[in-house]
């Protein structure tokens, strides 16, 4: 043989090896370490200019938003003596409370009205019970003339100062900190007897976030049965002809995202191109337009168009580096053009073909502008929901939604690093 | 090697047509091609890149189509066979092992296209990895392979299916050059022992004169010489071979006697010179006479009798081990080579020296001026 496997035989007969030192006798560990530390702190600094931005911009809004998403302390800054009584008293019966928390109540809501909190504390307690911003208003306005017995005076203004599920909400807000805000993504309500799941027709967050991870599923999978082709076209054409093709790829990244979605609005509307052209060859008749626009066609035909170039790259970058000698030689080993597809060229491509899917779902997972532009009431997606209850400024819901989306796509992460590896990853 | 020779004018087993290819339509890569390669053949297409020796293997392949002409495989025209379907086995220059495959799934390929059972697969795989010795290898995976063990698993895909023709395309570039040489000798072995027609491409002129039985030597798209390699290193038939094949000695000048192959050159200083005529045709021509370094003489006891001698003036002298390597300076022009065996009796020449250099007229072959 020409070729002993040299290294495997002698690995296991090396003696241990004794600790080496240099010439003027330091360790050698040390001294290669002391070597390469101003190396190190040289190459830390190129990077310290990123580092910041990132931890200013990204890093800290990301955690502040978090943050949000189990802190508010709109209710139990405003009511400090409700707070010390739920503090004194954890195992309270919110069907009947005593005299003192409705007495500590009172005097809470005449704080409010002196500081000017109702609102803030009234719409803490709405996020887990609609409808009590104005019942906090008029009780604020009504303690100001309450007298002892507190508990039949503020039932007498308003009956829902009795309800239990008040109690049991305000009894959570007078806390900082509190998991609520994902119960209520997790379409959980706070009933006279806790929490409880919604009725199957109310679940609009669960149904939504499912909703938005099939859609997306779907676009990661047109994207790639549409950018298959085009990259493999785009590996083997010659350089000349592939950097024109490539122009025509990378053309979607230089138009505003907004003209893009208004030219699919112009050709798929009622009143649109392919409507228009439809109707004028007979496929279909005139009072009887197809809806491709303003609902879940509108959405996925846009999204695909716009995210389509985040797959046809990684494939292109994994596509060109497999020479056509590989499938040249199957095909000489007698493989037909189908088999030699399967079996030698689809297993090479394999790392394109996640790194593209990931990078797609993850976007179209996020994606809020072009659902929000086409989408009409059927075509929308989780993030537009986010975004609802930001411009609602109920932050911390939003938060928590996006809390929530935050950890789906870092278990797809997980999955695609457990199945793939992360190292195998390649992008353009 | 005769025998073969003769077996390729009788019955080819491959043979090319009247040949040609173009890519643009506008010039010709391979123009006019006409080849017969015998049943159990070792043939390399020798030549420098862009000679079209590639094009000619991948047409063979049928990665390429003709243009025009014919390819006939066992008499059976192949033109509109598709590659799958023509059962030669290939070897690549970057070996193209499949990378996700591990060395037996590799060798299981052509097998398992082919609908072979499994106890049958398995023997031929274990027969194949066994003749280029790496049985154990089966299921390392390419990457975990040097240079060398990724070849011989290369060549064993290329014949676990029993094919009748084998193609190589520069399989041993990628080597460095002891191993290089030892894998020659391994194919060369293999193809004797199993009896397979083997075409050869390759641009190194050594690799093509240790292993084959016949080669063509291409260039500018044509075969310029198709002979064995004893004929092809010494008896050239046009410039380019001579100057391709081995190093050369080129003498300019003009016939001055042409008498059946024995021509009497006059070079350009005046002195006359011996050589044998090979594309020479009428007196006054102008010429190109070659002559091999090793060929050259300088000792009078040691030049035919009567030959002619010329002046020759040593301007350098390398030891190269072996042999030592006399540049001199011959009718005024420098850079003639003459090769001398480094024995211990050799006469060493040292730089300024004059000296009188012949050698056999058959040596001195008076070629076309290119």
């Amino acid at each position: 043989m020409a070729e002993p496997l040299a290294a495997a035989g002698n690995a296991g007969a090396a003696p241990a090896p004794e600790l080496l030192t240099t010439a003027d006798g330091r360790p050698l560990r040390a001294a290669l370490a002391k070597a390469q530390t101003r190396a190190r702190r040289r190459a830390f600094l190129l990077v310290v200019p990123l580092l910041v931005f990132v931890l200013l911009t990204f890093l800290v809004p990301i955690g502040y938003m978090l943050q949000r998403s189990f802190q508010h302390d709109g209710f139990s800054s405003a009511a400090p003596a409700l707070d010390a009584w739920f503090a004194a008293n954890p195992k309270f019966d919110p069907a009947n409370p005593p005299e003192e928390a409705y007495a500590a109540l009172v005097d809470d809501l005449k704080r409010m009205q002196g500081d000017r909190t109702t609102g803030i504390a009234g719409t803490r307690i709405n996020y887990t019970v609609p409808g009590t911003v104005s019942l906090f208003k008029s009780g604020a306005r009504d303690a100001e003339t309450l007298t002892p017995p507190f508990k039949q005076g503020l039932v007498a203004t308003n009956p829902r100062w009795a309800e239990p599920k008040i109690w049991l909400a305000m009894a959570a807000a007078s806390h900082n900190t509190t998991p609520e805000f994902y119960y209520v993504a997790a379409d959980y309500k706070l009933t006279d007897n806790g929490w409880e799941r919604g009725a199957p027709n109310e679940r609009i967050y669960l149904y939504l976030f499912a909703k938005t991870f099939l859609v997306s599923g779907i676009i990661t999978f047109i994207c790639l049965i549409l950018a298959f082709p085009v990259a493999h076209l785009l590996a083997t054409l010659p350089m000349s002809r592939a950097s024109l093709l490539m122009i025509l790829v990378l053309l979607p990244f230089w138009t505003s995202l907004l003209v893009r979605t208004s030219a699919w609005i112009a050709l798929l509307q009622e009143q649109g191109v392919v409507n228009n052209m439809l109707v004028k060859i007979g496929l279909v008749a005139d009072g009887n337009r197809l809806a491709m626009m303003y609902n879940m066609t509108g959405t996925i035909v846009a999204m695909t168009h716009v995210l389509l170039p985040f797959m046809i790259l990684p494939l292109y970058s994994v596509m060109r580096t497999i020479p056509v000698s590989y499938t040249r030689a199957a095909r000489s080993l007698g493989a037909t053009s189908w088999t030699t597809f399967r079996r030698v060229y689809l297993p090479q491509t394999l790392p394109g073909i996640a790194a593209g899917s990931l990078l797609v779902f993850i976007l179209a997972v996020g994606y809020y502008i072009t659902p929000a532009l086409v989408g009409g009431a059927d075509g929308q997606l989780i993030s537009n929901l986010i975004s609802f209850h930001m411009a609602k400024s109920n932050w911390s819901l939003a938060a928590a939604l996006a809390g929530m989306l935050l950890v789906a796509i870092l278990v797809l992460y997980w999955i695609y690093d457990k199945l793939i590896g992360i190292d195998r990853l390649k992008l353009g | 090697m005769t025998a073969a020779a003769t077996a390729a004018n009788d019955a080819a087993f491959v043979e090319f047509d009247h040949v040609q290819k173009s890519y643009d339509g506008v010039s010709l890569v391979v123009k006019d091609l006409n080849l017969k390669i015998g049943k159990g053949e070792f043939l390399t297409m020798l030549g420098p890149s862009g000679s079209g020796k590639t094009t000619c293997l991948m047409m063979l392949a049928g990665f390429e189509t003709a243009t025009h002409g014919e390819i006939r495989l066992d008499g059976r025209n192949i033109n509109d066979v598709p590659p799958h379907k023509r059962g030669i086995g290939m070897v690549f220059q970057n070996y193209a092992l499949f990378p996700h495959m591990s060395v037996g799934e590799n060798l299981a390929f052509p097998l398992e296209v082919r609908g072979m059972g499994k106890d049958e697969r398995e023997a031929k795989i274990k027969r194949a990895l066994d003749m280029v010795q790496m049985g154990q290898f089966a299921n390392r995976r390419p990457a975990q392979l040097s240079g060398g063990q990724q070849q011989r698993i290369a060549l064993a895909r290329a014949l676990v299916f029993d094919p009748k023709l084998v193609l190589m395309d520069e399989p041993l570039g990628a080597l460095d050059k002891q191993l290089r040489e030892h894998m020659q000798f391994e194919i060369k072995h293999l193809h004797e022992s199993l009896g397979i027609t083997v075409v050869y491409v390759t641009h190194d002129q050594g690799e093509a004169l240790t292993m084959s039985d016949r080669i063509a030597v291409f260039n500018d798209g044509r075969i310029q010489q198709l002979a064995s390699p004893a004929d092809l290193y010494e008896r050239p038939e046009n410039s380019f071979v001579a100057q391709f094949i081995g190093e050369n000695n080129k003498l300019p000048g003009t016939i001055e006697k042409l008498e059946g192959d024995k021509a009497l050159v006059r070079l350009a200083t005046g002195e006359m010179i011996d050589a044998t005529a090979v594309n020479i045709r009428e007196k006054g021509q102008q010429t190109l006479v070659s002559i091999r370094p090793e060929r050259v003489e300088f000792k009078p006891s040691m030049m035919p009798p009567g030959a002619h001698t010329i002046d020759a003036e040593v301007t350098e002298v390398i030891y190269m081990g072996d042999i030592l390597r006399a540049v001199l300076r011959v009718a005024g022009s420098n850079g003639f080579v003459m090769k001398m065996r480094n024995t211990l009796g050799q006469t060493r020449l040292s730089p300024g020296q004059t000296i009188k250099i012949g050698w056999d007229p058959l040596d001195a072959r008076a070629l076309d001026p290119m």
